[in-house]
């Protein structure tokens, strides 16, 4: 029978702290630009122009539909030699998950100002509106009540996704544990520490995102 | 006619797809003119009403509302966002299912079109606005969700809405047809009440009866045509075509009007 030891783990404590830090900071920098690629996507792919909708459903199936690790190898070791830009792993990570989260956020923002009733836009023309108004001021309050429930969890799948940066050897918490790991030959206790870590930041989440799911219902 | 009428179409045409919606219409209504337009549906009552807002855009033909033209087909430029914009701007119109904004209270629903669109300062807008809820018998409710009204009373915050950009001319997509039997008075009462007041008014209806007291011109279309036009009384009274007497079998013709026991 297999001896815990999970005291040994404190001596590591700030090899730990350091690496939730970059882990929470990193989600943070991901879901803002996500949510920035996000709005880009879905807007293009509603737009006028048949150019920019296709551009933006390029940009989203590509991303979507390629697995976010290949994504990230991609760009730390392909993309430097096709464009001859030397990115560090933080920024190569960054722009990926960023990228990849947006592809995704995309169709939930898209979904969302597609599931508002024509007849408001409609009624936002017909009152002398231009399309940007009637977007800002009729359509885009009611469609982000319905998105947020989605959007939330999309960003917590974006939190968990931050771990495989541990690839490219950004230091977040994944990667100090491995560091952690090595040194201690105590790979069971780190990495379950590391499990309850995650666990213990999104459980509180989830279930603050289930109750503005009910509360959002309700005020429907 | 002597004066120019306040709305002017001419040879106006639509396809949805291979589709043929209107065929070649033309339509006068003159300042203070009402006009209901009636007929089976598919008829293209409902897109001729919205071709006048432009909410539809005709595939040719021309529409005139005011001093404003637009011109469509053949080497017609499709008028810009901004210029759309400001020609809806004097138009009202108010729709079969209200599309109110749930999401603002029925004095923000009517402020909005002031504020967003004509750049009132709030102050004044609300003060438009309680004016116009007062007008449509709806004061009390300024502060409530559209989710909490009749749907007698949502329709006369719709056209409270419509009434606060001070539009030119009001259009009427089959006002009541979403509404309970009883609560359809209550809207048609207000409706009257504009066209007493002197308001250029377009209206599609299934209510033959109200189309008869209200409306001075009926024009009675089918399959994308207008089959029949002339004095309301004169059309409900003695339709001329075989078409007409047919749709208008399916009607009362006359009679009081339903009553209106909730405007107060």
């Amino acid at each position: 029978m297999y001896q815990w030891d999970f005291g040994i783990l404190w001596s590591y404590r700030w090899l730990f702290l350091n690496g939730l830090g970059v882990t929470i900071g990193f989600t943070i920098v991901i879901v803002v630009c996500g949510l920035l690629f996000g709005l880009l996507g879905a807007f293009g792919s509603l737009s006028r122009f048949r150019a920019l909708r296709l551009l933006a459903l390029t940009f989203i199936e590509a991303f979507r539909c390629t697995p976010i690790l290949v994504q990230l190898i991609w760009f730390y070791y392909a993309l430097p030699i096709l464009a001859g830009v030397e990115m560090t792993p933080i920024t190569a990570s960054a722009l990926a998950l960023s990228l990849y989260g947006g592809s995704f956020y995309s169709e939930i923002i898209r979904g969302g100002i597609i599931s508002i009733d024509k007849g408001q836009s409609e009624a936002g023309a017909a009152l002398g509106m231009t399309p940007g108004q009637s977007m800002r001021r009729i359509v885009l309050p009611q469609a982000i009540k319905r998105m947020i429930p989605a959007l939330m969890n999309q960003s917590i799948i974006q939190f968990k996704n931050t771990s495989l940066v541990s690839v490219l050897a950004v230091p977040d918490l994944v990667y100090q544990s491995q560091v952690a790991a090595h040194d201690s030959y105590r790979p069971l206790e780190t990495y379950t520490a590391v499990a309850v870590a995650y666990a213990a930041i999104l459980i509180p989440l989830t279930i603050i995102v289930r109750r503005g799911e009910k509360r959002l219902a309700v005020s429907e | 006619m002597s004066e120019t009428p306040k709305i002017e179409i001419r040879a106006l045409r639509k396809s949805f797809g291979s589709n043929e919606v209107l065929k070649n219409i033309n339509l006068d209504v003159a300042k203070g003119g009402v006009v209901a337009l009636i007929g089976p549906s598919g008829s293209g009552k409902s897109t001729l009403l919205r071709c006048i807002n432009l909410l539809v855009v005709p595939d040719g033909g021309s529409v005139r509302v005011g001093d404003t033209r637009f011109s469509f087909g053949e080497g017609a430029k499709l008028p810009d966002v901004k210029s759309l914009a400001r020609f809806r701007a004097t138009t009202g119109m108010v729709f079969q299912h209200f599309n109110l904004f749930p999401h603002m209270t029925t004095l923000q629903n009517v402020m909005e079109g002031p504020v967003t669109v004509r750049r009132m300062a709030k102050a004044d807008a609300d003060k438009l606005a309680r004016a116009q809820l007062a007008k449509v018998g709806l004061a009390e409710k300024a502060d409530q969700y559209p989710a909490t009204l009749s749907g007698g009373q949502k329709q006369r915050v719709a056209i409270a809405r419509a009434l606060a950009m001070e539009p030119d001319v009001m259009l009427f997509d089959e006002a009541t047809s979403a509404l309970d039997p009883e609560l359809v008075g209550e809207v048609l009462n207000v409706i009257q009440q504009l066209a007493s007041e002197g308001m250029t008014m377009v209206i599609v209806t299934h209510e033959i009866a109200f189309a008869r007291e209200v409306a001075d011109r009926l024009i009675f279309m089918r399959d994308g045509v207008v089959v029949e036009e002339g004095p309301a009384r004169q059309v409900i009274d003695n339709p001329k075509e075989s078409a007409t007497r047919a749709f208008l079998s399916h009607f009362h013709r006359t009679g009081a009007l339903p009553p209106a026991n909730a405007v107060s």
